[in-house]
């Protein structure tokens, strides 16, 4: 007898198929997302010819009309009798780089001190950096922006009793002035020689690793790097006979002039971003170091490598892996945070573009929209080069 | 978080803006109240008193509105605005009327969409300084740190008055009134530039106003005033007459204590105004004795003035060219009729 073998198994309803189902569904969202967004568009269009409201971005090449800061800090060189808003947004932008740039070297430099700090053997540094690290984890920012430039430094002397430090640096409540360089015919060749150094130390490096992997002898690298970078160009400097004066600030009226003034707005931004994510940098610094688990550093020892070389060629380089994701959301951080300057003045982006630019030509949705988008540039730009560099230190698996 | 601010009003914009287009008046007297913009804080112009009540020339303002349209001077929501958040706060419709020492421009009647429905001060750009610094005029000043308020016509005023005298400045720029006082007390800036009767309110408020004094020179034309959205114009009339009643009334001599018994007078249009003879109030839509309760309620253009802004209070404002017409200033309504 044979038994005939029918498929009984009943063909299933597309319905119920997995891959069918999951594609219909994001028919759907699309679907749903793309008419939401263009009932927004077409409502917000709709509504602001309703009001006579012309949206468009003629009024970046209108004149601005209005001084966003002062021209003793005028970076991008804002010239009020002819600039435009698109100047503005300029100046801005700068500003903003400005701040975010500075504020992210120094917070990694303060984070990584008071997190190797707060591993310390010694109680009473580790109690110091506890006491820091919790404390200005938890206030508010804006706050903190606001005691350093209200209390701090509108607390410090007026400009006519500038506190002096040599005849050269002058510091009061509004800005800390320093003499400023000028350099003359000649100049250059110290510029060639700054470039040559770099280049030089470069190939350097690269020899003295190649050598040491071959024969284990080391070669003084950073002595001989120092020698290239500073010590050429200052031999240049003098062989060519010092083409190089200072502008020394002077009080004359109501402000100093000559030198470079670094404002108290940027300087209370400044401090306070970096002593605020400084203090979350170090937890990510903290937590990367205890990662690496301790067995690294016996072994270390047990090799005969000094307690800094272990740090800084064998627990740094694998703790860096953990550190750095959570290092670049508190970069992205920090360069919106800088934001919050419009608090105290500072002529960021925010401050001076989607502020004065905004109030004076009303066109609020093309600002905010620009401001919004530089914003995100920023961001994504420090997360590329973020994830470019994880890659580097990631633990390479073979 | 004003950048928030002004994002929800953006975002505000496509949503109100339907009803903000349809006839205000039916939807102010639908709520019960006016929603009335002023000042975060500005002496004898818009600041709260010590139980909380807003006090002050532009809240009266939108004091006789109410009265014009209930009867009652108290039904206004008061939204402090800065000079920022102000024109987003009126073209959203978050606020039915701007009463903000705003000045009256071309571009901000006729490119922001609004609406100026008269003057109610006639202002000019000043400078205030301290005594000690021994400045006499505002040509000395070339190099001076100003404070400034953000988003005002000041701003540009000030840009062109240092650039025609051939001067320079170093701008600190601050986003209200009291922030400004702040930053000028401490000296972080010489000058503190806004309108003149705001560097008189700002004065007053600081802790020495012996010590500052006011530069003789007014480099700018500031008529403020009160504001509404284009595009609704029963609305804007209603505020527009509302402001002359005031200035008539101190016209013609009615007062708040007079009021009751120049009902009576034999004075043609003092009755149209007090709705005994004829009836305004039905062309705006409101009841007969509009005027009437305008006047109880605030008193005339002059009460007004001398009871927030006056020689007798701190502000010490005197009338100048804000007096009426046939009294040296150019106060000047149209007729009621």
């Amino acid at each position: 007898m044979t038994i005939e073998t029918v498929d009984t198994q009943p063909k299933p309803n597309l319905l119920n198929d997995p891959k069918v189902r999951a594609v219909i569904a994001q028919i759907v969202v699309v679907v749903l997302f793309v008419s939401f967004v263009s009932y927004i568009v077409s409502n917000t269009a709709v509504n602001l010819e309703k009001l006579g409201i012309k949206a468009g971005f003629e009024f970046l090449g209108l004149q601005a009309g209005f001084m966003p800061t002062s021209p003793n800090f005028n970076l991008t060189g804002f010239d009020v009798s002819k600039d435009t808003h698109l100047d503005v947004f300029y100046l801005g932008l700068v500003n903003t780089i400005l701040v975010s740039v500075l504020g992210i070297i120094a917070a990694t430099i303060v984070g990584f001190f008071f997190g190797v700090l707060r591993l310390s053997s010694n109680p009473l540094l580790r109690f110091v950096a506890a006491a820091y690290i919790e404390g200005t984890r938890n206030i508010p920012l804006l706050l903190q922006i606001l005691v350093w430039y209200f209390a701090v430094l509108l607390a410090l002397p007026g400009v006519k009793q500038s506190i002096n430090i040599g005849d050269m640096f002058f510091l009061n409540l509004r800005y800390l002035v320093i003499p400023a360089p000028i350099f003359e015919d000649g100049f250059g060749y110290v510029v060639t020689a700054i470039i040559v150094g770099i280049v030089a130390t470069v190939f350097m490096v690269r020899w003295a690793r190649k050598r040491q992997e071959k024969t284990g002898e080391q070669f003084p690298v950073v002595l001989a790097g120092l020698g290239l970078i500073i010590g050429l160009p200052v031999v240049t400097l003098f062989a060519v006979g010092v083409p190089l004066s200072w502008d020394i600030p002077a009080l004359k009226g109501f402000n100093f002039q000559g030198g470079v003034q670094v404002i108290s707005q940027l300087t209370a931004l400044f401090l306070a971003l970096t002593f605020y994510t400084g203090a979350f940098i170090a937890e990510n610094v903290r937590a990367g170091i205890l990662a690496v688990s301790h067995g690294q550093t016996e072994a270390s020892y047990a090799l005969g490598l000094r307690p800094n070389r272990t740090m800084s060629l064998i627990v740094i380089p694998q703790a860096l892996r953990v550190i750095i994701p959570p290092v670049t959301s508190q970069y992205l951080n920090l360069a919106k945070n800088s934001s919050l300057a419009i608090a105290i003045g500072y002529p960021e982006l925010v401050n001076v573009f989607m502020g004065i630019s905004l109030n004076q030509t009303g066109k609020a949705i093309e600002i905010i929209g620009m401001t919004m988008g530089v914003y995100l540039t920023i961001s994504l730009l420090i997360s590329m080069f973020m994830n470019w560099y994880n890659k580097r230190v990631a633990l390479v698996e073979r | 978080m004003k950048a928030l601010k002004l994002l929800a009003a953006t975002a505000a914009l496509a949503v109100v803006s339907t009803a903000a287009s349809a006839a205000t008046l039916d939807d102010v007297k639908k709520k019960g109240f006016i929603q009335c913009g002023v000042t975060t804080g500005l002496a004898g112009f818009a600041a709260p008193d010590d139980k909380g009540v807003w006090k002050g020339f532009d809240v009266d303002f939108c004091r006789a509105m109410s009265a014009a349209i209930f009867g009652d001077p108290m039904k206004v929501k008061f939204t402090p605005t800065t000079g920022k958040t102000r024109f987003t706060a009126l073209a959203s419709g978050e606020i039915d009327v701007l009463a903000r020492n705003t000045t009256w421009t071309m571009s901000r009647d006729t490119d922001l969409g609004f609406e100026f429905v008269g003057v109610n001060y006639y202002d000019g750009q000043g400078f205030m300084i301290r005594k000690s610094l021994g400045v006499k005029s505002a040509t000395e000043l070339n190099g001076a740190s100003v404070c400034i308020q953000t988003g005002t016509t000041t701003e540009l005023n000030l840009a062109d008055y240092f650039r025609t005298n051939k001067m320079s400045f170093t701008p600190v720029v601050v986003e209200d009134s009291a922030e400004a006082r702040q930053n000028y007390d401490k000296g972080a800036c010489d000058v503190y530039t806004t309108d003149r009767s705001g560097l008189a309110a700002q004065r007053s408020v600081l802790s020495e106003p012996d010590a500052h004094m006011v530069l003789p020179e007014i480099i700018s034309k500031e008529p403020l005033g009160p504001l509404v959205r284009h595009g609704d114009n029963k609305w804007g009339d209603l505020a527009r007459w509302t402001l002359n009643v005031l200035i008539s009334a101190e016209e013609m001599g009615v007062t708040q204590a007079n009021a009751d018994s120049m009902k009576t007078a034999n004075n043609p249009e003092i009755k149209r105004m007090l709705g005994t003879e004829g009836d305004l109030g039905a062309m705006l839509g409101l009841g007969k004795d509009w005027g009437y309760n305008i006047i109880k309620a605030v008193g005339n253009y002059s009460e007004v003035y001398e009871r927030n802004i006056g020689p007798k209070t701190p502000v010490n404002l005197a009338r100048g060219v804000n007096a009426l017409w046939n009294k040296g200033g150019i106060l000047y309504s149209a007729p009621l009729r």
